[in-house]
């Protein structure tokens, strides 16, 4: 592959080095996108040279067919916004679930000595499990429907807020604390008005964390036992060659990986801008 | 108006052998500005956490208009020495913050706090960041956010100490126009001598080991400055400069006798 590389990378350096000398500083994003368009090109390059067999690697203007075509017709008989919304709708719930319960339980772990000698050894005993490793024992429980594949997800997701809100909790500068007790808190608008706000940045990391966690369970979860959703689609698509299909599945799982991480990142720039500030 | 008194207070950490404050018995007036001063380790910051309510005192007694002192409350106002304002807030919120866990509707408290905010010259600066201010701004909410509370006494820790020279003296002045208008009694503790004896009615001087206070000085430097005499003609008054000298050689005196102590 490397002396495939050498003319691209020849090509590449001629138009880009007066740009460099006019302007020193070019912007990391910049050199990111610049990236991504010379692999996109690659791989253009090789198929449309025939030097790969469509059925390894398929030419990126054949994905996009395809892609139009699963969007119109479908993949097994469910229409490409079927699976992603089966994808979206399973990890949405267990997110939801997971916020709902795990930023409660981990104020109580980080707030409350008792609280955290109970939950602290539950939650540290699974969190090292990888999720599949339990996904058998919750098929035999909860059987091979919906509630599995959500409750999987969530146990995946619901350690990463956990701790992360108890730690944000733990970490809550005392001074703050006292200045709202002189101020005549009480312990419910302490944790309202002082320990919540001050764990917020921590807790929108373990969010981060754990979808992150959560997205790739569920495709995984979707390749062993699902009969629809993205991992299912690469899934079944591959058992048939279809590679296409597989390619296409591969990047919508990746792209729609990064756009949840972006938005996660808006949404903290946004919630706690002071975070990260001299403060 | 309100009386602060501690009856013979001693307070220990708990493991710690020697007690960090042994047997101080204080009181704390209307019009008075009650400064401790003394070197780290004397205990300082022991004391005003004991009279705060954030700890409690291992013998002894603190009373508040003759209640006991059962943990922090809104009547004794606190500012403290790095700021400790609440970053998800602006300026407006911040000191309206007290007023707002009382259960006082927006609009008072809001008004209220622009009064406040007015009081120390930070009228207009409600909608700002608390990252976007200075650190004399910084103290000056802190303040502005503890008198809101309209506490009865007003405990300050250090809060000075983090500031530069120049600022530090415009706070003082500030501090001694605020303590003149509310009329609230004041407890300060500071480590800077010059800052003491300019700002206390009363100052007590404080040794380590264990904290126990050594000197008491009534002063009316901080009252001449309220009354209108310029700061500069004060701190260069033969009688400024005479208590500073002496409170400073009783300080170094101390330390002498404590470094003799411990090589022997």
């Amino acid at each position: 592959m490397s002396s495939l590389d050498l003319p691209i990378a020849s090509k590449r350096t001629s138009p880009q080095a007066p740009a460099l000398k006019a302007k020193r500083s070019l912007g990391t994003r910049w050199i990111s996108a610049l990236t991504l368009a010379v692999l996109l090109l690659a791989w253009w390059l090789v198929t449309a040279a025939g030097w790969i067999e469509p059925l390894f690697l398929p030419s990126p203007g054949e994905i996009l067919a395809k892609a139009w075509v699963l969007l119109t017709q479908g993949y097994m008989d469910a229409s490409l916004w079927q699976h992603l919304g089966a994808s979206l709708g399973r990890i949405g719930v267990a997110l939801g679930a997971a916020i709902l319960t795990a930023i409660p339980v981990g104020i109580a772990i980080g707030y409350n000595r008792i609280a955290r000698g109970i939950l602290d050894p539950l939650i540290e005993f699974y969190r090292p499990i990888p999720p599949l490793a339990y996904l058998p024992l919750i098929v035999i429980w909860c059987g091979i429907g919906e509630l599995s594949k959500v409750l999987l997800i969530f146990l995946a997701i619901f350690a990463p807020i956990a701790i992360a809100t108890a730690t944000g909790v733990r970490t809550v500068d005392p001074a703050k604390l006292r200045a709202a007790q002189s101020l005549g808190a009480t312990r419910f608008q302490l944790i309202r008005h002082v320990i919540l706000p001050s764990a917020l940045p921590d807790i929108l990391t373990g969010i981060r964390i754990g979808l992150g966690v959560g997205w790739s369970t569920l495709v995984a979860a979707e390749l062993i036992a699902a009969t629809s959703g993205l991992g299912f689609m690469v899934q079944s698509a591959a058992q048939f060659l279809v590679t296409d299909v597989v390619v296409l599945g591969i990047l919508l799982i990746a792209l729609i990986a990064f756009s949840l991480e972006m938005g996660l990142r808006a949404l903290q720039r946004k919630l706690v801008p002071w975070h990260g500030q001299s403060h | 108006m309100a009386l602060l008194e501690l009856e013979r207070i001693s307070a220990q950490y708990p493991g710690a052998a020697e007690p960090v404050l042994a047997d101080i018995t204080l009181s704390l007036g209307p019009r008075q500005l009650l400064v401790a001063l003394g070197p780290s380790g004397s205990g300082k910051t022991s004391l005003l956490n004991l009279i705060a309510g954030f700890v409690a005192p291992s013998s002894g007694r603190i009373t508040l208009d003759g209640v006991p002192v059962q943990g922090p409350g809104a009547e004794r106002g606190v500012v403290f020495q790095d700021d400790a304002l609440l970053p998800w807030q602006d300026v407006l919120g911040n000191v309206a913050f007290g007023l707002g866990l009382a259960g006082v509707p927006r609009s008072q408290r809001e008004q209220k706090a622009r009064e406040m905010l007015a009081l120390v010259d930070l009228s207009g600066f409600g909608k700002r960041r608390i990252w976007q201010l200075s650190g004399g701004q910084k103290q000056r909410v802190g303040l502005a956010r503890a008198l809101a509370a309209d506490p009865r006494v007003l405990l300050m820790d250090e809060p000075f100490g983090a500031l530069d020279a120049f600022t530090r003296e415009q706070m003082q002045a500030l501090l001694l126009q605020v303590w003149q208008r509310t009329a609230k009694p004041v407890f300060l503790i500071t480590h800077d001598i010059e800052e003491a004896v300019f700002l206390a009615s009363e100052l007590v001087l404080l040794a380590p080991n264990p904290g126990q206070i050594v000197e008491r000085l009534q002063l009316d430097f901080g009252q001449r400055y309220a009354a209108g005499e310029s700061a500069r003609a004060i701190k260069s008054d033969p009688r400024f400069i005479e208590t500073r000298e002496h409170v400073l050689a009783r300080v170094f005196s101390q330390r002498s006798a404590a470094q003799r102590q411990e090589s022997a």
